[in-house]
This record gives C-alpha cells, structure tokens and sequence, in this order.
C-alpha cells in the first residue's frame, strides 16, 4: 500500500489530525505521524472522505505541527500474537513494557474484534470458586461470565480483584487461569501494587499485562482494552486457555471516550458521555463467552469506579445492562471495618441460576443463598426502623433478623485477605449462622434440607 | 465464501457511484441515484446498506456491516429495491439476525465470528414443502386471500397468500412438492404466484380493517393477567433498570402467553441470553398445544455488539414477519427487547448524520417512530377476511430506571398497558417485579366481558377488590413505617395480613418453578376468591373474640399457600378453602 508522506494537515484540535487532499485512506486505518524533531506518533484513522480525513492521535497531538509527516500503512490496528505473550507486561498500545524482546507474532490479529455469533455460543455454566464467601454463594461467578466490580475511590476493589485472581478455580480442579490484566489510567502506585502482588504469588508467569497508566496518553486507552481482549481471544480459542481478563478503571476509559466525542464536536448524550457509549461498551463486554467447539473461555471482571457512589451515572448504568451482573462494594461496610466490604444485596449473578445445585456445587445452595439473601435484606430494613422507634418496638421474630445482619456482615461477608474459603466451607457456614433464628423462622428452607444440614436439627 | 442471495430482482442496474465519506457505520456516496430507503451495495466487499438521507447529489447511506478498512473512491451499487425480508414457508424455528441472515447458515459460512460481506437468504430456498391448494382453477382471487396451505411444523398450517397487489382469475394451481420458489399458481394476467413472497420492512402490511380488541392475551402470569391484562392486538411497554426482571418477563411471555405465533426480538442485548433461549426453547412445551415452544417461534436475535444499523432494522424486520403470519388468521404476540437499544441505534445513526437533537440527543422523530411501530400492533380483519392480531410487548430500559427519559415517555404515550418494573421490589426478591400501584391497563373496560363470560361473572368486581386492597395497604404501610404495626387498630392489622397474602401468595410467581410459572386464569381467579374468602372469615372470627394471630396461623391456610407449587392445584383450592374456614371458625372456639 502507499507509503506515500503527507504534509497537509489543516487542523490540530485537542487529540486529533486533519488532513486534507490525501489519496484514499481507508476508515479505521492506522497511521504514523512523523514530527519535525524526528519523534514519531501514531493514530488511527475516524473519519474518511475525498476532501478531508480526521486522525485521532494516541499518544496525544503535543508537539505536532502543520509540517509533521503523516503516512498511512494500509492497515487496520493489528495486535501481533503468539503464546509468547504470556508472562509479558506491555504498554497501553501493545509494545513491551518489560524491557524484552518484541513479540514473535504467530499472526496478526484485528483488534477491533468480531462480535461472536448467538448461534454459536454456549451457555455458561461452570461454577468458579472464588473462596470469597460473599460472591460464591451470593453472587456467583461463572466460567464465561462478565460481571464486573462496581466500587468507588477509597474503596478496596484492587484487593478484591486481586483475591478473586489468585484464588478464582473450578471446583476440585487445579486448572488455573491466565490472567490478563488490563489498567487504563490507573495510578503508578496501584499499577505497582497490581505487579508486586502477581510477583509474590507467581502468577505473573500466567499473566499478560497491559500497562496504559495516569500519565500515559489518554487515547491510547481506547485501544489499550481492546488489545488485552484480542490477547484474551487468541488464548482462549486458539489455544484452549481458560482466561481471567481484569480491567481497571473503565471509568477511565469512559473519560477517554468523552474526550475524543467533545473534540470531534459530537452532539453529547447524558453527562456529555457520547450517545454510541452503550455500543462501544458492548463492544469490549460481549467479548466473553465460550464458543461451541474450543476448549478455551473468557471470563470479564472489570472493575469501574462509579463517580460519587452513584450507581445510575452512565457508566455503572449502561454497563449493568451489559455485563451479566454485578458485585457492588459498599462504603458503608468499608467504614465499619469490614474486608471485602460486599454489598451483596444490589449485587447480582445473572448466570447463577444455572450453575448451582447438586451436579456442581451443592443441593442446598439455591435456596441457602435465597434464605441468606432474604434475613440480611429484612435486617437491614429493620435497622431502619429501629432507629426511629428503638428496638423495644420490635417482636422476637425481627429482633433475631436484626441481630442476624450484624452477624451477617462479621462472620460470612469478613475474611482474611488470604483465606480461601471453599465452597463446601461457605455453605456450612451459612447453616451455623442461620442457626441463630429460630427454625421456625427460616420460610426459604424445606424440613428435608433443614434435617440435613441444620447444626441443630441435623439427624445423623 | 459468498453465498449467492436470491432476493428475487437483484439484478445490479447501471447505476453506480463512489464512496465519498465513511465515518463509522455512515457512508456518504456520489454519483448515484437513488431513492430514500433504497438497499445499496458498498464497496468492494458489497455490504449492505441503506438510503437514508439525500443530499443533492450526495447519497447518506447506513450499512449494516462493520466498515473498517473501505475507501473513497470505492464503488457503491444501487439495486432498486427497498429492505425487505422473504417470507414463506421456513421462518419458523428460525434465528436471524437484524436484516433476516439465518446465523445457523452465517455460522456454516463465516465461523463462530460474524464476519462481512456475507448474504444469506431468509428462507431455505431448496427445501421442498408439501402445498395443499384449497382454490380451484377459476376462483376469482384477489391479494391477501388463501390459496393454499403448507404444514410448517406439528402445530402451524402455513397459509399461502395472493401477494397483496397482485388479483385475477386463477389460470392454473397444483397440489404438490414444491420449493419456496416453484410457481404453485399462475393468474390469467399471466402472474405467477410462488410460496415465498417479499415484503419492504418499512411499510405495514395491507388489512381490510381494525377491530376494537376484546379478547385478553392469556399469559398466565397472575399479576398481568387479573391486574392489568393485556388485550390481544394491544401493546404494551414494560420499562424497568436492569437486574429488575425485564429480560425474565419477557421470555416468560414468550413461553407462557396463548398467542399462536410468538415472535422474539433480542435488539441490542446480551449474547448469552439469546443462547440461553436458543439452548431452552426447543426443549419447552407449549402449555396451550403440548408441543415444543420452537414450533410456534421465530427468533431475532441482534445483540449489542452487532453492527448498529442492523439493530435498526431488526425490530422493523419483526414486525413484519409478525403481520404476515397476522394476515393467515393467527394471533402473534410480538416481543421486542429492548427498544431502548432500538432508539439508541436511531440516535447513534442521527448523530453521524449531524441532525439537530431533540431531548438527550435522540432525534427528534423519536417519539413518532416509536408511534409508528406500536401502530403496527392490532386486531385486525385480514384481506381473506379471517380475525388476525399483532400484538407487541417492548422492553424499556430507562437509563438509572428513571422513567421521565424520552424512550420510555414516547413508549408510554402510545401504549395501553404499563408493566412497571421496580428495583426494589426485585432487591427483595419479589418477582415478577411488577410495581401493583403504578402500573396500568387501559383494557378492563373492554375485557370485562369476556372475563365475565369465560371465568366468573364477579371477575371484575373481585378485581376490583384485590386491587383496591392493596391501595388501602400502600397507606397503612406509611403509618406502620412511623410507628409500628402493634399501633394499628386490629381491622387494620387484618388488612395487612391480607395485602401480605396478595403478594407473598398471589402476586409473586416463581418463573423458574415447573409449576407455578403458569398460572390459567381460571386458577388466578379461584386464588384471588380464596384470599378474598379469608377476608370475610377472618373478619367475622375476630369479631366473635377471635385473636388475630391465631387466624392468620391456620394450618390450611399455610396449607393453601403452599400447595400453589404442586401440580393439580386448581383442583385442590376449593377443598382447601373449605378446610380453612372451618379452622378460622374453631379459632373462636378456642377462645
């Protein structure tokens, strides 16, 4: 393809380029920018037409003028991929970051990702431990499964991404996962965090990083997840891996997105995040799933932080009706000291449904979680109510519910930073808390799983 | 790799321009005449796209396929034809996505990734049927009548219509096995009549005339049918936030509800649940014939990563498949979810066409091409003069669950029926989540006979009872959140237990329960006069001495609670009603 050099650029206008009187430039193509002090940049190509095409520059328009050399490669943006990726920590636009070599591309792979055909998917339906009590049987996660972390600043979704990483199996298995990690706009600090605590487990030999961080062009995180999925992709239906993806912070991207829309002048939707946010959201969520035919899935945890613990902002907003649920971490819990601080009443597993039970995890789970879900939900209400007319005012039946969410909260929502609970364990659990209401009490249970289970009324 | 589409006269004309323009799914294009909502070919690759606006000699086209990687100055084709989708024998049990590409045959052609630049037909044009004529030669026919049927599956006799311009004499017609595209008919004006016929999606299809709906769709979820039911050739909205039960309800509907064709949009949503669908459905029994869900289905399943344009088009695509099987004489139940995903796919095309925004940058044809579409719902008489509807269900999904939003206000202006879901009440895990005190029907008044003629002639005075109950609950519950229900006067407390009854053992419904997912009307009804029943007794115990919490514990009553979740319960309320007077009556004893 040409390879001809361009010094007609007209306009410089926040992150993008215009040019004027190219040949044909295809939409989407990607471009290098060659500055007067020999630097280059690149970009990639938004709108295209005879008289005028707009490239918007990744790593920012900083330093370019009207004499910069624009060159178009022919191409769209391509991740080279190999299994040699694994282990790798990279930049936000995939070159390495870890001071080794290039990689040895297998092939090139588009990284704007084909959306995979309803037909051809299969449900989800493999029950991951997580050892995190709160989600595995509250909110549990599912092989395939989007569902991602819905956390506000000052909260500890870091930790808990990184627990659920390293602790996150198929029940009685040991095959791991390869993680891939993806930070948009994280801080220094925290991506070092991230890096020290996958050094220290190990599973950074299992891991791809990719690395856009606070001082890295804003752009460039449009690109940064979508090269982590394509990663993920290869991996997973190439080569059968089943593949954790976790990105941080969406919130970031979603910034990034409103960025370029403002500087195109694009009429803004709500907040003045553009009105195509839904699609492109989509765009990167739908890229989970397992595929009829390969052995390999893809597994989404991404984590957002939602501006002012408003959970209808756009972004928590329009990424609930995408992802398949959502683990909310609450403030309020985090205050009272309590690790990982899960709210798990707006929390939701939308692929629960179908993966508990007898043949996975254990009969009892579905209606346990249900009876769980409910008496915390009733306690808490009743807290409420408390405060007003004090708990004189309450009969029997609610004072047990309202010592039972205090319960709740300390002894199945807390746990060590390090503790794996297993599946099995958090059940039992659930039995020796719920013993604290009178049986008679517990409307979820049936007298056949209530003579099996309950440490009270068990017939050995 | 290309699959030769058929769509019938698809001959490229002459007519040939340039791309001037690509901005994302926006493709500008000169030098080539076409008409608004013409189908053009774009670029090497010829994918599919759309007119939609004209500008001198300008040409705006929407495709329907990712453009990444086309140029200006590449071809663009025009073919004369508007968007249509072939309809025929063979739509049933199909998935398609938004412009009708079977994906089981995008799958064999393209992999597991949806790739481009791939045609497919809608119909499977080799297959051959068994057509039955019911005309004879010489019949005097005109467009819309039957000549002929096909038996697609256990359950639906395909109906083989005049193509709706087209009359005359019958000149030949034969029984037989035929492909979709043999002629089985031929007029004496020399038109030949073939299975399949196309339709432009835009366009409604022709009917003789609309009736005033008088018959409830029976979709036996109690909350919708005894509350606030839906008429068939009615429409109604259901907005709610996500996590609140929208995308349960509506395959509940699509399951349960006694339309006789069922037509499932999946617009803009997740790609998983449309496989849990896919994976599901062929193993559901219809309730209403004992035969599997998928006989009576046709799936459109565009999810949100699809190409924008095409979400577009999926729910037009719809629509249209629903008026055809209206126009044989069936009644269709159509599901869109979401149209918020529509709405957002028609703001996202209008913001690259640099249009002036109405509200929150939607167009400002917002509200009337949301009026369009659910005008396209109704009871109608068919051209072969048969009774036919379309009734249409949407989803909307109002960003935050606040329904002041533009899609949910235009929905709401047009429509008959609020299904309204409510987070809270599915963070108790109340489902179906349907909010009693804000939702509506405006149907009752034209129902009301059929419920008296069909079920009871007190149907809608029992209503009217249930509903009013659980107003009078919503009050005392402000009082009960000050000072506690102990404070409450014991009439009142009754009340409550019986409002508590309405929605713990009539108003929720455990759609995953083999059993209490569906409920006929005539069982909501027996439910609905037992609570009523116990009302009465309650009351009349209480005022002979009898203590409340003794009443409302009466074994039967938990009894007959309980027993909604075992099969035969219809049979069982009366002897159980029965059993819990008496025991209301002891209760006085007791004293």
């Amino acid at each position: 393809m040409t390879s001809k050099e361009y010094k007609t650029i007209t306009d410089i206008k926040g992150p993008l380029v215009f040019l004027e009187k190219t040949e044909p430039v295809a939409y989407g193509e990607i471009v290098t920018i060659r500055l007067s002090d020999g630097s280059t940049k690149n970009g990639q190509v938004l709108d295209t037409s005879d008289d005028m095409v707009v490239v918007q520059v990744f790593e920012g328009t900083e330093g370019i003028d009207r004499r910069a050399g624009v060159k178009f490669l022919g191409d769209v943006f391509k991740l080279p991929v190999s299994k040699g990726l694994v282990g790798r920590i990279l930049d936000g636009a995939g070159r390495p970051r870890d001071g080794g070599p290039d990689i040895v591309a297998d092939e090139k792979a588009d990284i704007i990702g084909a959306a995979i055909n309803p037909y051809s998917r299969q449900s989800p339906h493999d029950f991951i431990q997580t050892g995190v009590s709160a989600i595995d049987c509250c909110t549990t996660l599912v092989r395939g499964q989007k569902l991602p972390i819905f956390s506000a600043s000052g909260l500890p979704h870091n930790d808990i991404a990184l627990q659920i990483a390293r602790q996150a199996k198929l029940k009685d298995s040991d095959e791991e996962f390869i993680v891939v990690f993806c930070a948009m706009g994280i801080t220094a600090e925290e991506y070092n965090f991230f890096r020290a605590d996958l050094e220290r487990t190990g599973a950074l030999e299992n891991a791809v990083l990719f690395v856009n961080l606070a001082d890295d062009p804003a752009v460039e995180r449009l690109i940064t997840p979508r090269l982590a999925l394509t990663a993920a992709e290869y991996l997973a239906f190439e080569h059968d891996y089943h593949v954790l993806v976790i990105y941080t912070d969406m919130t970031n991207y979603c910034d990034s997105l409103r960025q370029i829309g403002a500087a195109r002048e694009e009429v803004p939707g709500r907040r003045g995040y553009p009105g195509y946010m839904y699609t492109d959201l989509a765009m990167l969520y739908e890229r989970a799933g397992i595929v009829k035919g390969k052995k390999g899935s893809i597994t989404q945890f991404p984590i957002l932080t939602m501006p002012g613990d408003d959970i209808t902002h756009p972004i928590p907003d329009l990424s609930g009706y995408i992802t398949e649920g959502q683990i909310v971490i609450s403030r309020e819990l985090h205050q009272a000291g309590i690790y990982p601080p899960i709210n798990v009443l707006p929390s939701l597993s939308r692929l629960m449904g179908g993966c508990i039970g007898e043949e996975t995890t254990r009969d009892d789970h579905k209606k346990i979680s249900d009876q769980m879900y409910a008496a915390y939900a009733q306690g808490r209400e009743l807290r409420g109510l408390v405060a007003i007319v004090g708990e004189d005012a309450l009969n029997e039946r609610d004072l047990q519910y309202l010592k039972f969410s205090d319960i709740f909260e300390d002894k199945f929502v807390r746990q060590g930073r390090d503790e794996d609970r297993t599946i099995d364990g958090t059940l039992n659990l659930c039995w020796e808390l719920l013993a604290n209401i009178d049986t008679k009490y517990l409307e979820r249970l049936d007298d056949e799983l209530i003579s099996k289970y309950h440490p009270n009324e068990k017939k050995e | 790799m290309e699959v030769k589409k058929h769509k019938g006269s698809e001959e490229m004309s002459n007519n040939e321009g340039v791309i001037y323009r690509i901005s994302g799914p926006v493709v500008t294009a000169t030098g080539i005449d076409a008409r608004m909502y013409e189908v053009v070919r774009v670029g090497h690759e010829k994918l599919m796209g759309e007119v939609i606006e004209i500008h001198g000699e300008q040409s705006v086209i929407q495709v329907y396929e990712d453009t990444s990687g086309i140029r200006p100055g590449e071809p663009v084709f025009s073919t004369g034809q508007t968007l249509s989708v072939q309809l025929g024998p063979g739509l049933l049990t199909q998935i398609y996505d938004g412009i009708q590409r079977p994906l089981q045959t995008l799958e064999e052609v393209m992999g597991v990734f949806i790739t481009r630049g791939v045609d497919a037909d809608g119909l499977d044009l080799e297959k051959k049927w068994e057509f039955e004529a019911t005309a004879s030669v010489g019949d005097e026919v005109s467009g819309g009548q039957v000549i002929g049927t096909v038996q697609e599956t256990d359950t639906i006799t395909h109906k083989i219509m005049v193509p709706p311009k087209a009359s005359g004499k019958i000149k030949s017609l034969e029984s037989g096995e035929f492909n979709v595209t043999q002629t089985v008919c031929t007029l004496d004006d020399g038109t030949e009549i073939q299975m399949m016929q196309e339709w432009p999606v835009r366009h409604p299809r022709p009917f003789n005339q609309k009736y005033a709906p008088d018959t409830p769709l029976v979709t036996g979820m109690r909350i919708l049918d005894f509350l606030f039911p839906l008429a068939k050739g009615g429409a109604a909205g259901i907005p709610g936030p996500f996590g609140s039960g929208k995308t349960v309800t509506q395959q509940s509907l699509a399951k349960y509800s006694d339309a006789q064709i069922v037509v499932y949009i999946g617009c803009g949503e997740r790609g998983n649940e449309m496989t849990e669908v896919l994976d599901e459905f062929p193993h559901l029994i219809d309730p209403n014939t004992g035969k599997p869900l998928m006989n009576r289905t046709v799936m459109i399943a565009n999810t949100s990563n699809m190409p924008v344009a095409a979400r577009e088009a999926s729910v037009y695509t719809g629509i249209t498949i629903a008026e055809y099987f209206r126009d044989q004489g069936y009644d269709v139940a159509l599901m869109a979810d979401s149209t918020s995903r529509w709405a957002e796919a028609m703001r996202e095309i209008s913001s690259r066409l640099e249009e002036m925004p109405g509200e929150e940058g939607y167009p400002a044809y917002l509200s009337s091409r949301l009026a369009e579409f659910y005008e396209r719902a109704g009871r109608v008489e068919t051209l072969n003069g048969d009774d036919g509807s379309v009734t249409v269900i949407g989803a909307v999904s109002p960003p935050g669950g606040d329904i002041s939003e533009p899609v949910s206000q235009g929905t709401l202006r047009i429509v008959k029926v609020f299904w309204g879901l409510d987070a809270g009440l599915a963070r108790q895990r109340h489902f179906p989540a349907i909010n009693w005190l804000n939702s509506y029907s405006l149907y009752p008044q034209s129902l009301n006979q059929w419920f008296r003629d069909n079920i009871a002639s007190d149907f809608p005075e029992v209503r009217t009872e249930i509903s009013a109950l659980l107003k009078v609950e919503a009050e005392l519950q402000e009082i009960v959140q000050l000072v506690g229900s102990d404070a409450l006067p014991m009439d009142q407390q009754l009340t409550l237990e019986v409002a508590r009854m309405i929605r713990v053992y009539f108003l929720q419904q455990n759609g995953f329960d083999p059993v209490d997912a569906y409920s006929g009307v005539e069982q909501q009804y027996a439910m609905a006069r037992a609570i009523l029943t116990f009302q009465e007794e309650a009351k009349k115990a209480m005022a002979a001495g009898a203590v409340l919490e003794d009443v409302v514990n009466v074994p039967a009553r938990i009894e007959l609670m309980r027993a909604r979740f075992a099969e035969g319960y219809l049979e069982k309320i009366e002897g159980l009603v029965e059993e819990m007077v008496n025991q209301i009556g002891n209760s006085v004893e007791a004293q």
